[in-house]
């Protein structure tokens, strides 16, 4: 009890320290780690007993609905949960391979140093604030649930039954309340009698959960769930079965969210930029060709018609000329025969 | 006179339409009183059903025929597709319409869509991308279409200057559909964890926008065999003596743009080595989609444009068209969220089917109503040779 507070305290400086810095980490090429001061909660499952008492915190510290069953009935446990516009932690059983005593996990929004959420949001809702929450802005947002389908953990609920206001709701790490001086820690590590739960800064919690792994190697499985997976997460989790086996998954990678979709973003003003000069240079090829093609034809029906010209002037001028020639031949012979006759005739006198 | 307008209104098609409006009142009322846990099965699992799924992907996908076949008529200069330029805008024009409509039924508070746009630009989101676009290209859709309504209002002068402005509205047109066009599958980039990795791939964008221009070809070919029968009275001479050349062309050019598909999927398949992943369930289903739906169209397609086959090309559009409609549906519904327990698992309810049916009938209506009064199948008589 008295290191959570301890790192509570630590906790508030920090917020404290961080505030009037510029978080320029998060622009540029640069590989964002989070805010330098930025809190987070150590989750430990080997200290869990599923006693719930998380989740009733929650509820009252949210002003959340109350459940259908009470928070110390514990047949709730029997089946598996996931969050829900009524519930922003819940805790889960499990029984893990090969025997031994039942794991209990808490779910929660784990606050992504990355989040796929604020990434995802196309009205900008969403928030990572130096304090390591992320928050969610109800007054702007559209209700498209982009952000659901982009959580990697499946943690943003909605209130489906909402006709005209419905809102996207899960954990905010109480940053409201802890901001306004009324928490100072989340509701639901405060609540936690077993410290399987701590506040404090990130980069603290991480040196804390490599030191239980390293004094308890036996105890531990060797990994900071949370420590990389997409891109890190302001949620950090230890346990002593495969994480597998608590419903948490081992597959998600260590990208962040933003570096999944940044290449497919960046086409984008190139295909604003190039397109226009290559659809403008592939229509000015084709209006040339028409225009050539046009023109050719253009210059083959002149020719054409020239040739036709020329061709029927030739016959012409030769038909003339053979006209010409007939004429002078039929006259020669007119003559001819004229001058014969003429000739005949004069003989004929001569005889008579 | 006034009988036969009487009866010729009952059609079975009209019965029909006039149920499907009654259902969608219904279904709308419901839907904003009881929100989407009155009409819906979607949960916090399953956020985005069928009105994602279909109305918006494939509803985006199917209008792509706009972009392909102004970009075919007015800048690679194929002067002789002009007659389908119009039907194609048209439809194109009522599919993005319908898909905003659409989607005020799907987001919680659709008076809010502007806000991405006028009031806080998420800009790292592909949705915002999507929504930028598709707003733009509903305007520049819009613009394009009115040449038609406005020879139809017979304001000459207004028509000109809209005509005038074609050139630069297809470059638009071409840049913003390949913007959006190729979101709508990077919406899916940010969520590898739960698209099955035969369907999830970083060339996702490459793959939506190149099957778009696909069914964008074969919307045209499919869309005027459907509409030959009921308009072939309001369809010109030139229209008519064009069909057949426009069906054969755009069969050719469908098949060549499978076939680039085909190898993307491949090349997709390839670069992330998900080989293993063909023998399973998932694998077959993969084929499926992938041996029936694309490279079967695409040796359709080339050999019907090949033999003059009209009847087999029209045949291999409703296929494309039913392929990639398939294609959509194991993106966002079939493969997402494929390692959820079946019980998990989304499936639409009778009212979300209700609600897209509604919003087809409604495309269906807005499209008689504007063919049969403004020159789309034919050239209004004041701008014979026009363009």
């Amino acid at each position: 009890m008295r290191r959570r507070k301890f790192l509570a305290l630590m906790g508030v400086a920090g917020a404290g320290l961080a505030l009037g810095k510029t978080p320029a980490q998060a622009a540029g090429n640069a590989h964002f780690e989070g805010y330098p001061d930025g809190k987070a909660v150590l989750f430990d499952a080997t200290r869990c007993i599923g006693c719930r008492k998380c989740e009733a915190a929650c509820n009252q510290v949210n002003k959340l609905p109350a459940p259908a069953k009470p928070f110390d009935d514990l047949t709730v446990l029997d089946a598996e949960r996931r969050t829900s516009a009524k519930a922003y932690t819940v805790v889960n059983r499990y029984q893990p391979a090969g025997g031994g005593a039942p794991v209990f996990r808490k779910i929660q929004c784990n606050h992504c140093l990355e989040p796929a959420c604020a990434s995802a949001c196309f009205v900008r809702a969403f928030k990572k604030n130096p304090d390591g929450s992320v928050t969610y802005d109800a007054s702007v947002c559209v209700g498209c649930r982009y952000c659901m389908v982009a959580c990697p953990f499946n943690i943003p609920a909605y209130e489906y039954d909402e006709p005209l206001t419905p809102r996207v709701m899960k954990c905010t790490m109480c940053h409201p309340q802890i901001s306004s001086g009324e928490l100072a820690m989340p509701g639901c590590v405060g609540a936690c009698p077993k410290e399987a739960l701590v506040y404090g800064r990130r980069s603290d919690l991480l040196k804390i959960a490599h030191a239980r792994i390293e004094a308890f190697p036996g105890r531990y499985v060797d990994h900071v769930y949370g420590e990389r997976e997409m891109g890190g997460t302001s949620w950090l989790h230890l346990s002593g079965v495969p994480f597998s086996q608590i419903g948490m998954r081992e597959d998600l990678g260590v990208t962040s969210a933003p570096e999944l979709t940044s290449g497919a973003l960046a086409v984008v003003p190139m295909v604003a930029a190039v397109w226009p000069a290559l659809l403008g240079g592939i229509w000015a090829i084709s209006k040339r060709n028409a225009k050539t093609a046009d023109e050719e034809k253009k210059e083959a029906v002149k020719a054409a018609v020239a040739a036709n010209q020329a061709d029927n002037d030739a016959e012409l001028a030769k038909a003339k000329e053979q006209a010409e020639k007939d004429k002078k031949d039929s006259i020669e012979r007119e003559v001819k025969k004229a001058l014969e006759e003429a000739a005949a005739a004069a003989k004929e006198e001569e005889g008579a | 006179m006034t009988s036969e307008a009487k009866k010729s209104l009952f059609t079975p098609f009209n019965v029909f339409a006039g149920v499907v409006l009654l259902v969608g009142a219904y279904l709308t009322v419901m839907r904003f009183t009881g929100g989407l846990a009155a009409v819906t099965n979607l949960d916090d699992n399953n956020p985005w059903g069928i009105w994602i799924g279909f109305d918006l992907l494939c509803g985006v996908a199917l209008a792509a025929g706009g972009f392909t076949t102004s970009a075919a008529v007015y800048i690679f200069g194929m002067k002789k597709y002009h007659s389908a330029v119009r039907p194609a805008i048209l439809t194109a024009f009522l599919g993005y319409a319908l898909v905003v409509f659409a989607l005020h039924y799907d987001v919680g508070r659709p008076w809010r869509l502007p806000y991405p746009i006028f009031l806080q630009p998420g800009t790292t989101s592909l949705l915002y991308e999507v929504g930028l676009c598709v707003f733009l290209y509903l305007t520049v859709l819009f613009i394009e279409y009115s040449v038609a309504a406005l020879e139809w209002l017979g304001l000459k002068k207004l028509r000109g200057l809209v005509h005038k402005l074609t050139l630069l509205l297809t470059v638009f047109g071409v840049v913003l559909s390949t913007l959006h066009q190729s979101s709508l599958g990077a919406l899916y980039l940010i969520a590898p964890s739960k698209l099955h990795p035969l369907w999830y791939s970083t060339y996702l964008p490459i793959q939506f926008f190149v099957s778009a221009i696909a069914v964008g070809l074969s919307m045209v070919i499919f869309e005027g065999t459907l509409s030959h029968k009921p308009f072939h009275h309001k369809m010109d001479a030139t229209y008519l003596a064009e069909h057949d050349g426009v069906i054969l062309g755009f069969a050719r050019g469908a098949s060549i743009v499978l076939a680039s598909y085909l190898a993307i999927k491949l090349i997709a398949l390839g670069a992330d080595n998900n080989w293993k992943y063909l023998i399973s369930g998932w694998g077959a289903w993969y084929l499926v989609e992938v041996l029936g739906f694309v490279a079967l169209p695409c040796l359709l397609y080339a050999i019907g444009s090949r033999e003059r086959n009209i009847r087999l090309i029209k045949w291999t559009s409703g296929l494309t068209v039913f392929g990639v409609v398939l294609n959509r549906f194991n993106v966002s519904l079939v493969a997402f969220n494929w390692q959820l327990p079946s019980a998990q698992r989304y499936f639409p309810s009778w009212g979300e089917i209700g609600v897209s049916v509604f919003v087809v009938v409604v495309g269906i209506l807005v499209f008689r109503f504007i063919v049969t009064r403004m020159p789309i199948f034919h050239e209004h008589p004041d701008y014979k040779d026009a363009h």
